[in-house]
């Protein structure tokens, strides 16, 4: 028996695929053309860079030595010519860039280098209600401080990651520092609260002092005891 | 221009029906085209205290599903032609109100008058929700004690939040009205007082109605108190509250029983 199978053949797939290629058009005198490349070079080094590139020379008339010139000097300017197109197939030597036929016409998309791209606008760090938060409502903000130019109504809540300012009365509830800011108080210019909290540690309506009733106070965390004191 | 008015207090109890049929007959007197629509469907009340209850035929609920055009539910008041009825079904609950018909039969009403009464029913829920829906002005009805203005500021937040005024960025009117008002017991200190009261709400008042055996006297009637004794404290009260939501500036007082003389004379039996 054939111990040996027969080594199976590896087809060669071939696939076709077009690019998009900046193609050059170089004029007389070339030395002039290669400037304008040079200036545009100056202006933004990297333009080129990484681009196929395709030099049609149908508008020149060039020898083969002149073309392998002009060849080099782009090369010497990091630029890599892909493929010649528009010339006679006995000017191109096996060492140039081989000979393109059969090039379409195309619009270059540009794509501009995205400028630092337009910075997300910093978030807000503080909240400003200018309306009274009647009972019901439930505020809540959790990056940052809340002032509210009203009066908190009994059955309201606020809500803050940070400190809580209260322009009138606090009759509801007002719980800040909510994410563990245990330097976070509460401000207010009458203190009618149903609860108080800072950072989880919380008093009630009746453990408030009556002498605090109806005044400006604040309150704050001192280690773990909530402290009110009148503002004055 | 026809004016949506949503009377509405959140707490039950406080004078909602009494307060809607004593304004919309201040204002049908005034010579205003008024229709006054109860929402407190499955409770409703407005028809007794305006005394059209043997009249009802249909209500809103069978206008909102089809049943009945809006002329065939529509009732007159028998003493002021400008005042009419929108009565609400005592058999079925609010869960048969729809946001899509309360809208069309509001649109329907703003062409045929110049003021639309909503009686909003006690509640936060479907009821009273859709009774403001739709509303341009709000009168807060309020007690003056805690638990009643608790529940108004309440209501004001939902009135600056859930109606389509406030969602299309407007505002709606709203003005507080407080009824129930006792002004001896006020003076010594057992009731909030009005300056708490408009404190706490931060909403501008629109009147200041007396307690008084004149009122339950009228809804017994079957008359809104404005029209059963118009020169009653209560109805001088609504009377005033009324040229106000029209626009005119009254002094705001609070009305007090007139005595009579023999009544000043002899007021206190001696022991």
């Amino acid at each position: 028996m054939d111990a040996s199978a027969a080594p199976t053949r590896q087809l060669v797939r071939m696939r076709g695929r077009s690019y998009v290629a900046f193609v050059f058009c170089p004029t007389v005198p070339i030395v002039g053309w290669l400037e304008e490349i040079d200036a545009t070079l100056a202006r933004s080094p990297g333009f080129f860079v990484g681009k196929p590139v395709v030099l049609d020379l149908s508008a020149v008339d060039l020898s083969q030595s002149a073309i392998a010139h002009l060849v080099a000097s782009l090369e010497q300017r990091n630029i890599r010519v892909l493929g010649i197109e528009g010339v006679d197939a006995a000017h191109v030597t096996t060492s140039m860039p081989p000979l393109l036929t059969g090039g379409r016409h195309c619009v270059l998309t540009q794509i501009e280098p995205q400028k630092a791209e337009a910075k997300p606008k910093p978030k807000s760090t503080s909240l400003l209600l200018e309306n009274p938060v009647r009972s019901g409502q439930s505020v809540v903000f959790t990056d940052g401080d809340v002032t509210v130019l009203g009066s908190v109504g009994s059955g309201a809540e606020i809500v803050a990651g940070g400190s809580i300012h209260v322009y009138g009365a606090l009759r509801g509830r007002a719980m800040a520092g909510v994410n563990g800011n245990s330097a976070a108080r509460i401000y207010c210019q009458k203190i009618e609260a149903e609860l108080l909290a800072i950072d989880g540690y919380y008093q009630t309506a009746e453990d408030i002092s009556a002498t605090l009733r109806n005044r400006p106070a604040q309150a704050w965390l001192d280690g773990e005891i909530m402290k009110i004191t009148p503002l004055n | 221009m026809a004016k949506v008015l949503v009377v509405t207090s959140g707490k039950g109890g406080v004078g909602k029906t009494t307060s809607t049929a004593a304004l919309g007959a201040a204002l049908a007197q005034m010579g205003e085209k008024v229709v006054v629509v109860d929402f407190d469907v499955g409770l409703r009340n407005l028809d007794l205290v305006l005394g059209a209850e043997r009249r009802v035929v249909f209500d809103l609920i069978n206008v909102v599903q089809g049943v009945a055009k809006l002329s065939q539910a529509l009732i007159r008041d028998k003493r002021l032609e400008n005042l009419w009825l929108l009565p609400a079904s005592q058999t079925r609950d609010k869960d048969a109100l729809t946001e899509e018909g309360v809208r069309s039969i509001i649109a329907d009403l703003r062409t045929k008058f110049d003021w639309i009464l909503c009686d909003s029913p006690a509640g936060i829920e479907r009821g009273a929700t859709l009774a403001m829906r739709y509303a341009d002005e709000a009168v807060i009805v309020t007690n003056p004690e805690v638990s009643s203005v608790r529940d108004s500021d309440r209501i004001i937040g939902m009135l600056d939040s859930k109606t389509v005024k406030a969602e299309k960025g407007e505002r709606v009117e709203k003005h507080v009205l407080i009824t129930r008002y006792d002004s001896a017991r006020a003076s010594r200190g057992e009731m909030l007082s009005i300056e708490d009261i408009l404190e706490i709400l931060a909403t501008p008042l629109l009147g200041i109605i007396p307690e008084s055996q004149d009122v339950l006297r009228a809804s017994n009637v079957g008359s809104p108190v404005t029209l059963n004794n118009a020169a009653s404290a209560p109805a001088r009260a609504y009377i005033d509250a009324v040229r106000r939501l029209m626009g005119e500036t009254v002094t705001m007082m609070v009305p007090v029983e007139r005595k009579g003389l023999m009544n000043r004379l002899l007021g206190r039996r001696a022991a």
